[in-house]
């Protein structure tokens, strides 16, 4: 049997250079090349969640030498979220682009969709900073593809700001080599104790990568980036490379720097997230036009994300642990379909419309029924309504803040709540603003099914069906 | 011997946070974008070395190579980062030109 692993990497890489081969066929083959690798992704998933941690070491070289690939539970449930938001967005582009942008969006994006299967599945410090450098890469010459002043100003500041949270986060990994003289995740984990090299390495590493989240105060770069690329683009920006970097934030927070953790890290991470989460959804409310609220609700929503880092802390091992940490795993997941749902949904709005000022939306619920329905879907999602899986995380992290009584992270969110459904329905009410009825349902299939798939399952998919996640991050860490 | 060592990679790496510390802080000073780029390669510079002078074990036993796959494949990186911004630069002088 061909190993699953290695092909959700090779697969998009393969593809990215056949589209580069035959740009003429870039559309076809780049679909095709999105269909397998998908198909890799969750068959990995699927893999991790029948048999458990699956391990492959590429040409048979073991540690501490070789390239090795691991998925355990916690990798397998942002693969699976991540490979199926990127299907969607692939489907999406495949209508969006015109054929001479398509040539240079396919390449380079599904060298991103390899970077980022090889990020989840990476097992070594230095092979997460070669993803962490490609996603960094490919992402700021994605958001650039429009080629206005705007985007590549504003891109340009996001690569340059990446590159300095890669330079912190490979400082911090010289560190540990130079202290363990091991770069492999489950050996660092074994050989790691508290002093200051442990700290040092850990500040610089989760310094770099909280860079690359966006979480406040270092989100700067985040709104102008994200506003000004090409809708998928934007919906794979927010959607999943913002989400890798937090996974890696948690995956060494959990498995790497465990045994040296202390709560005024903890806290910190917590403070700035709570910061986030009102000045995001704050900045979201007064945006003018709809790609930028979008921007901004991402900064709040990684601040929720954050704010389980005290909890978490403070939280005993056992089950309520356990809890905690599907919940957190369940809000990004969310976030990640929700968003890349919106920003679709939103780039078409923007299409049709000309424009995508939230005071002139006007008359879209009419002429968009279904665009407009998902950003109503994905709305829901991001305020944290019931079904949605946002709710049920945040129901759980509000529950152990209680339990904790740590009352002041139950503030922030719900403050961060009010003011995410304030944003929500500003949007809807202007876009319901006029009487005559729908025309037609579907304008467009390929380009609004997809961003109305993602609405669907950030709604109902993940928040009624949220078991399997438990299931799935019981398959043991690291090491 | 172990004197040595010691002193030559306290030397090395010592420098090397000197370069990092030095880039960072012209790399947050400086807007133009030339002078921005120039820090961050200061910068990646002083990790390269301090990941060589971790790889020195003495003068009679040969380097080890783990760091030095590091260095390269990190200097691969810095120049692909480092072109994509210059394109990017050099785009919008482009566009700055007309008015």
């Amino acid at each position: 049997m061909i190993d699953a692993l290695p092909l959700s990497v090779t697969l998009p890489l393969l593809g990215a250079l056949a589209v580069t081969v035959s740009p003429a066929h870039a559309r076809g083959l780049g679909l095709l090349a999105a269909v397998l690798t998908a198909a890799s992704g969750v068959a990995v998933t699927a893999a991790v969640w029948s048999d458990g941690v699956l391990r492959a070491d590429l040409g048979g070289w073991g540690v501490p030498l070789g390239i090795a690939l691991e998925a355990d539970g916690l990798s397998a449930a942002f693969l699976a979220m991540a490979n199926v938001v990127a299907l969607a967005i692939s489907v999406y582009a495949g209508g969006y682009f015109k054929q001479e942008t398509a040539q240079h969006f396919w390449p380079l994006w599904l060298l991103l969709w390899s970077a980022l299967n090889g990020l989840f599945l990476a097992t070594d410090l230095f092979n997460l900073y070669v993803t962490l450098e490609l996603l960094g890469l490919s992402a700021a010459a994605l958001g650039a593809l429009t080629g206005t002043r705007e985007a590549v100003a504003a891109n340009l500041r996001y690569l340059l700001v990446g590159l300095l949270g890669s330079m912190s986060y490979l400082l911090g990994v010289a560190l540990v080599y130079a202290a363990y003289g091991v770069l492999d995740i489950g050996l660092v984990a074994e050989a790691i104790a508290p002093g200051p090299v442990a700290w040092t390495a850990m500040a610089l590493m989760i310094g770099g990568l909280i860079l690359k989240a966006a979480l406040f105060p270092m989100h700067f770069w985040l709104p102008p980036a994200h506003a000004n690329a090409p809708a998928p683009v934007s919906a794979a920006l927010s959607a999943l490379v913002c989400k890798a970097a937090f996974y890696l934030v948690l995956r060494l927070w959990l498995d790497v720097f465990a045994p040296v953790l202390n709560e005024a890290a903890a806290n910190l991470l917590g403070m700035l997230g709570a910061a986030a989460v009102v000045w995001g959804s704050w900045r979201a409310l007064r945006a003018e036009r709809l790609k930028l609220l979008a921007a901004y609700s991402t900064v709040a929503q990684v601040g929720y994300l954050f704010i389980a880092f005290p909890l978490l802390a403070a939280t005993p091992p056992g089950l309520a642990r356990d809890n905690l940490l599907a919940a957190v795993v369940l809000l990004a997941l969310t976030h990640g379909f929700a968003k890349a749902g919106f920003f679709l949904a939103a780039g078409m709005v923007q299409k049709t419309a000309g424009h995508d000022r939230i005071d002139d939306l006007g008359g879209a619920a009419q002429a968009l029924p279904a665009a407009t329905f998902a950003i109503g879907l994905a709305g829901v999602a991001l305020i944290g309504l019931p079904p949605s899986g946002t709710f049920l995380a945040k129901w759980m992290m509000l529950e152990q803040a209680m339990i904790l009584g740590h009352w002041w992270w139950l503030v922030v969110m719900m403050i961060g709540t009010l003011l995410a459904a304030a944003y929500i329905f500003r949007v809807l009410s202007r876009a319901f603003n006029r009487e005559p009825a729908p025309y037609r349902f579907v304008n467009d299939a390929r380009t609004e099914l997809p961003a109305l798939l993602l609405g669907l399952i950030a709604t109902f998919g993940l928040g009624i069906a949220a078991q399997p996640l438990w299931v799935l991050l019981e398959q043991g860490g690291f090491g | 011997m172990t004197d040595q060592l010691l002193y030559a990679q306290l030397l090395y790496g010592g420098s090397g946070i000197i370069l990092v510390l030095l880039g960072l802080w012209s790399f947050l000073v400086h807007a133009p974008l030339l002078r921005k780029l120039i820090a961050i390669n200061v910068m990646g510079a002083g990790v390269f070395l301090i990941l060589v002078a971790i790889a020195y074990r003495g003068i009679d036993t040969p380097p080890d190579p783990i760091p030095h796959a590091l260095v390269l494949t990190g200097i691969v990186v810095a120049v692909s980062a480092t072109a994509l911004a210059l394109a990017f630069g050099k785009r919008l002088d482009q566009d700055a030109e007309p008015e």
